[in-house]
């Protein structure tokens, strides 16, 4: 405080002398202000307002710009600036003045003047550039109140580009003495953050300690962007759950300063915060959830006063609980819970129950079913918002039962509504209940009897789909849901051309829904197949679609399956899609060229000439075969042959075969065999078994020596033909297109019905499982249930045991990893542990919960029980683990004996252990490769049997042949990965299964491995290799740029070269030139995208200049170049 | 949060905060549209509305109506007792406040909201510290207030406007008891509702929840 008296006493001598009246500036300044706001009550109209306005706007005009106003009256002419702006006035005029005030005034004005700049301007105005250098003074000025307000304004509006130029000064703030400057310094960063993320990449470890500070608040402040990038990358974090446990625990337990109460509930803000990050860390994953059920249950015990603030906190309880892994008991109160909301008479507590209802009901209808009469009462609710969300609520249990209740719920509704964006919405929703729901009926009962163009025209609608691509993406979806809940049914009655639009939706959109194998859906459109009275049309319908799906291992074996089965079908069509699915299966880049993903609806070059095989028919021809003649010639030749000639028919047939070498372009017969082919697939199989043009046709009728060798032409042929049926539906049937398209409510005004009539109409199909449920959406709720009841069942003392080990070989291997997670790169955990293995798990927990009560222990005794350090204190634990290996971990050395061959001698990464069961241990390094980077798995069997194992990561094509393989006991086996970085980002996630049979159990474990691009751009840069003229033409064509300072190196000699030799060695970069103080750099990723880097040695530092034609390669090229020299 | 109006009950601005960056006209549209909604909107009825893809929380004290807008997943009720404790926060650095504070000092309100949210988010909930930081950066004010009366010889005198009256940073000891009406020294009391804002509530226990 002594500084800022200071600063007011050295201040004011001057501001005495600057008014010459003292005391009369403020009184009457403040009573222009009062003078203004009283005039403007007294006016009538609107008119007068705006004239009075007008003439109050010129004269601070006038008076901002006189050259004689002093800053004080300056902020009084701001305050009146300020408020004609809020009244809709535009004073733009005084944006430039509002500056200069922040700039020259003294602390009060200078508060005024960024106030007014705040207001005034936004984050993308030209004039916040001035900004910049006041902000820089104000931020290393010595006067709290100073920094203070400096802090605010950049947490509010700061221009993306400048950001480089404070962040220093920013960061520096993080280790000020004064908590409310840390806590500023941590919002302004994380306002950073969330506008140029890349630019604060290099302080996370800061964060880390402002999660760890002393202070509550700076803590609290730190969680908004933890909850930020825990959003962007849950996997990340992971680490931290304990943390963040303990801490709500604390809080909850009312270990924070009264201050921080909310009429007398601890920290609500806090509690929030970290209740949505917990939620977000135990999404899908069941060892993180379980961490964190106990605090779970204690802050919904906690919650029991009758306050918003408890109830917003409950709320926020609820939604964690149905997000994280499900526990039966937590689920129980969570439901509870939910029920008082639904039923409490307050309106603002019934929308949220309503709400949470809306979010819980695809896992657990029964819930709906139980408020049901509730739900009944809000629908008719005179209030529209409360109406509109229990729509919402209806939408989500829509199923084949009640959606033509719901639609004319929605109906009604949208003809009382008046707001436009509500009106777009809520149509969307009906169009896709009603029309989905409509066609699917449609097709079961018109079957087979209706014209083929309605099928076609309803799949042409759904693949153009309508303006917005989400609607599309929602109807899609929605059926795809459909669907896959009807072939989960009884597919065996649908007809068959519902069969195949089926199959084509499945195959073409099925990859929308999240979560849904492809394997799955595969195995599903298999037992297709294999149902007697499928058509073999429909099979061929089913084999495209399934060579559309086929990704992953899984898919491979199946499609050699059915390639087995199949193959030897009659049908000579079947045969060929097939051989096509067994294919493309197993060539994904083919597959991706051939049948590539949401193209439905692009227009398809047929090359109907077939002008690809000149060169096939041209080497015919010399060979001496005869010219193609069109089958009218033919005829007509076999007419006169028929006349003139006295030999007998047989012999004119292998003429006529020979003859048929298509060497005219123009023939009919080619031309309509694949206009028969893209067009109506019905001929589909009659002209199929024809043509010569198939793979297995082309092997069995021209034998050994013939055209085998000639194999390429056929195959490109066959590349031609694949994807034509599927384009069919959006060829024809153009005109007959319009009968389904618009949904034609029948506006039948519905009758004054009984309440429980309309429930049982509206919640019918929900409770039951025996209805048939046309709909996707309620098909998950079963699942839900048994996994439910499995966690209600398992309760025995072995199973509990497990969970219990879970917990704790989680906690601790988080614990070790903590701090390393910037370093280190891998993070393992075991899923699933079967009976067998439980007497070594119980044993692990033995040990583990020594270890864990010791740390607690530890806890303890360093801390005197005292409320803010407790915090600090086991968070300085979790960040600060022992550095402690694992002795039983393979060692290096003899894993990298296993090394294939090939990549002996090229460098490789240090081994790092990835994951291990009893038997198993993944361990995992990475080779680097002239042209690719190679991860490199080595999966050991410890045991005395053989295991078959199969690992499937995502992310990643292998390399190797076959990724199922069996691994000999005692021995190690070595998968290849190639990785590939799509986009340059901070880092990449690389996560997989891995499952095995062993003593005829399966059993899989969760493989995830977790590389920083530290670690990958140093594997997949390369130097481009360009001439400075090059390199002057490329800059130019590239868009993305960034520019930033670098710390200069100073080894004697040349800083500039000695600086960038460093960065060529570390980084591969290719430095094009040097010429005086400046130098050009070049590199370029693996996939060939490059980066040029300009650099000039500017004031001691180097400024850099990277562009690049992809948007985030400069952001991370900079960032390795940081740390590379950090490094140094 | 992406921003923050107050008006009043005949839809004029008071106060706004915007923490996404929209141009000029934008905002007057959102404004527009907004105060259009919410006053039109029935005093029993529910205090959330979704309008656009955003959550609107809004809340009326006596004549002012405070309304937030808050994204999808935000938790409304918490934005509540945001606004509550800004309601709070301006009643113990006024004392009793009402519309007329907020509108002859509405320089002060904004810095009071920027002490308690920054960039959106909640920084300071703790009423004393928040009020603490504003008292600094006050005292300042006043001491430089108090020399120049001083100077000017007028000191004593009873102040005239109410933005610089010593009570105003009183150092929370004695607050005045809530409910009081204020006497502003002016004649426009008629036009403008001097209710406080708090005491609405109190006169209204069914909205206190």
């Amino acid at each position: 405080m002594s500084d800022v008296v200071e600063k007011t006493l050295t201040a004011l001598p001057s501001l005495l002398s600057l008014d010459s009246q003292p005391g009369s500036g403020k009184l009457s300044s403040t009573s222009k202000l009062g003078n203004l706001i009283r005039g403007i009550t007294e006016l009538t109209s609107k008119h007068e307002e705006e004239k009075l306005i007008q003439r109050e706007l010129s004269s601070i005009k006038e008076q901002v710009a006189s050259p004689n106003t002093s800053m004080r009256q300056m902020k009084e002419l701001m305050v009146r600036a300020i408020y004609c702006e809020m009244l809709g006035y535009e004073a733009s005029f005084s944006y430039i003045h509002a500056i200069k005030l922040a700039q020259q005034g003294t602390v009060l004005e200078k508060r005024v003047g960024y106030l007014a700049v705040s207001l005034f301007l936004n984050e993308s105005h030209e004039l916040l550039l001035l900004l910049v250098n006041t902000v820089l003074k104000d931020l290393q000025s010595t006067n709290l109140i100073e920094v203070c307000m400096a802090l605010t304004v950049v947490s509010q509006m700061f221009p993306k580009d400048m950001i480089p130029a404070i962040l220093p000064l920013v960061e520096e703030k993080l280790t000020h003495p004064k908590e409310i400057i840390r806590r500023k310094a941590v919002l302004a960063l994380y306002k950073f953050y969330l506008i140029a993320p890349n630019q604060v990449q290099h302080i996370h470890n800061k964060f880390r300690k402002a999660l760890c500070d002393k202070d509550p608040g700076v803590m609290t402040a730190s969680l908004h962007i933890y909850l930020q990038m825990i959003k962007e990358n849950p996997e990340g974090y992971k680490d931290l759950t304990a943390s963040f446990v303990t801490i709500l625990k604390q809080v909850v337990g009312g270990k924070l300063p009264m201050d921080f109460n909310y009429h007398s509930v601890p920290a609500p803000w806090l509690q929030i915060q970290l209740l949505r990050i917990l939620s977000l860390l135990g999404k899908d994953d069941q060892s993180t959830s379980e961490m964190m059920y106990e605090v779970l249950d204690e802050s919904l015990r906690r919650a029991e006063m009758n306050h918003n603030i408890t109830y917003a906190i409950l709320y926020e309880c609820v939604k964690s609980i149905y997000t994280i892994h499900p526990k039966a008991e937590l689920l129980e109160k969570a439901a509870k819970c939910i029920g008082n909301f639904v039923l409490s008479p307050k309106i603002n507590l019934k929308y949220l129950g309503l709400k949470a209802l809306t979010y819980v009901v695809q896992q657990d209808a029964n819930l709906a079913l139980q408020h049901q009469l509730t739900i009944i009462e809000c629908l008719d609710h005179s209030d529209l918002v409360i109406k509109r969300e229990t729509l919402e609520l209806l939408f989500r249990i829509t199923n084949a039962q009640n959606v033509t209740v719901i639609v004319e719920k929605m109906l009604e509704f949208l003809r009382l509504s008046k707001d436009d964006y509500t009106t777009i919405d809520l149509v969307g929703k009906v169009a896709e209940l009603w029309f989905i729901e409509t066609m699917n009926t449609v097709f079961s009962l018109g079957g087979d009897m209706m014209q083929p163009d309605i099928p076609n025209s309803f799949l042409r609608l759904l693949s153009e789909g309508f303006d917005s691509t989400e609607e599309d993406r929602q109807l899609r979806l929605f059926a795809v849901d459909s669907y896959v809940s009807l072939l989960q049914g009884e597919p065996g009655r649908l007809p068959q051309r519902f069969l195949q639009v089926i199959s084509w939706v499945l195959g073409e959109y099925s990859h929308l829904r999240e979560g849904l194998e492809p394997a799955t859906t595969l195995r599903l459109l298999a037992k297709l197949l294999d149902m007697k009275h499928t058509s073999s049309e429909t099979k061929s319908w089913v084999l495209l679609a399934m060579s559309k799906l086929c990704e992953g291992p899984d898919c491979v074996s199946l499609a050699q399956e059915l390639s087995e089965r199949h193959g030897g079908s009659l049908d000579t069509v079947l045969r060929q899609r097939v051989q096509e699915l067994r294919h493309l299966s197993e060539d994904a880049e083919l597959r991706a060229s051939v049948l590539p993903r949401d193209a439905a609806q692009e227009p398809l070059e047929v090359d109907s000439s077939l002008s690809f095989l000149d060169g096939f028919v041209s080497e015919a021809l010399s060979a001496g075969a005869a010219p193609y003649k069109p089958p009218h010639q033919r005829q007509e030749e076999l007419a006169q042959a028929k006349a003139l000639s006295l030999e007998p028919y047989g012999l004119s047939l292998p003429i006529s075969m020979s003859s048929c070498s298509l060497a005219d372009r123009q023939s009919p017969t080619l031309l309509s065999m694949s206009s028969g082919l893209s067009g109506n697939s019905t001929d589909l199989s009659h002209k199929g078994g024809s043509t010569t043009l198939k793979l297995d046709g082309v092997k069995r009728v021209w034998g050994k020596d013939g055209y085998l060798a000639q194999k390429e032409p056929v195959e490109e042929s066959a590349q031609v033909e694949v994807p034509s049926p599927l384009c069919s539906p959006s060829r024809q049937g153009g005109a007959d297109s319009t009968h389904s398209q618009t949904p034609t409510p029948t506006p039948t005004p519905e009758p004054e019905k009984e309440k429980q009539q309309l429930a049982s109409s509206l919640f019918v199909g929900l409770g039951s499982q025996s209805s048939v449920c046309l709909m996707g959406k309620s098909e998950q709720t079963p699942q839900r249930f048994r996994r439910k009841a499995k966690g209600q069942g398992s309760s025995s003392g072995a199973s509990e045991q497990i969970s219990n080990s879970h917990y704790s070989t989680q906690s601790t291997v988080d614990n070790l990893l903590c701090n390393n997670l910037l370093d280190s790169t891998v993070t393992s955990d075991l899923a699933v542990s079967t009976p067998e293995q439980t007497p070594q798990l119980s044993q692990e927990v033995a040990t583990t919960n020594g270890t864990c009560d010791a740390e607690q222990d530890l806890i303890e005794e360093t801390d005197p029980g005292n409320s803010p350090s407790l915090i600090r204190a086991n968070s300085t634990v979790t960040a600060d683990p022992p550095a402690h290996k694992d002795p039983d971990r393979p060692k290096d050395s003899c894993l990298s004996s296993h090394l294939p061959a090939e990549l002996a001698g090229l460098s490789h990464s240090e081994i790092i252990p990835l994951c291990s069961s009893q038997n198993l241990d993944l361990s995992a390094c990475h080779v680097q490769k002239e042209d690719a980077l190679l991860l490199v798995i080595f999966i050991e069997n410890s045991s005395d049997s053989d295991i078959e194992c199969l690992l499937f990561l995502s992310q990643v094509s292998c390399v190797t042949d076959s990724p199922v393989e069996a691994v000999r006991s005692l021995s190690v086996s070595v998968y290849q990965y190639s990785l590939m970085v799509k986009r340059p980002a901070a880092h990449v996630a690389l996560a997989g299964t891995a499952s095995y049979h062993m003593a005829l159990l399966t059993q899989s474990m969760l493989v995830s491995c977790f590389c920083l691009t530290s670690l990958l751009f140093l594997c997949l840069g390369r130097p481009l290799c360009v001439s400075t003229e090059e390199y002057g033409t490329l800059w130019l064509a590239f868009s993305q740029d960034t520019k930033q300072n670098l710390a200069l190196l100073n080894d004697g000699q040349d800083p500039l070269t000695a600086t960038l030799d460093v960065l060529k060695n570390k980084l591969q970069l290719h430095v094009v030139d040097i010429i005086g103080a400046e130098g050009i750099v070049a590199c370029r990723l693996l996939q060939g995208q490059p980066c040029l880097m300009h650099c000039r040695v500017h004031a001691g530092s180097l400024a850099v200049w990277l562009r690049s034609p992809v948007p985030d390669l400069p952001d991370c090229l900079l960032y390795h170049c940081q740390r590379a020299l950090q490094e140094h | 949060m992406q921003f923050m109006l107050l008006f009043s009950r005949q839809g004029k601005l008071r106060l706004q905060k915007w923490y996404v960056p929209l141009s000029d006209k934008e905002k007057k549209k959102i404004t527009r549209e907004l105060v259009q909604t919410v006053l039109a909107r029935k005093p029993k009825m529910c205090s959330f509305l979704e309008w656009r893809d955003l959550k609107i929380v809004y809340k009326r004290y006596a004549s002012l109506y405070f309304c937030c807008a808050i994204e999808d997943q935000d938790n409304e009720l918490i934005t509540l007792e945001i606004i509550h404790r800004y309601v709070e926060l301006l009643d113990k650095y006024f004392g009793s406040v009402c519309e007329l504070d907020i509108i002859f000092n509405f320089e002060k309100a904004y810095f009071i909201l920027d002490e308690f949210l920054l960039g959106g988010e909640a920084q300071e909930t703790s009423k004393k510290n928040v009020l603490k930081a504003i008292e600094q950066a006050d005292l300042l004010q006043e001491n430089i207030d108090f020399q120049m009366r001083l100077f000017a010889g007028n000191f004593g005198g009873k102040p005239n406007n109410p933005c610089c009256s010593i009570r105003s940073v009183a150092l929370d000891v004695n607050s005045p008891p809530q409910g009081q009406q204020k006497q502003h020294p002016s004649n426009i009391n008629t036009d403008f509702e001097v209710t406080g804002l708090l005491f609405s509530l109190i006169s209204q226990p069914s909205c206190l929840k």
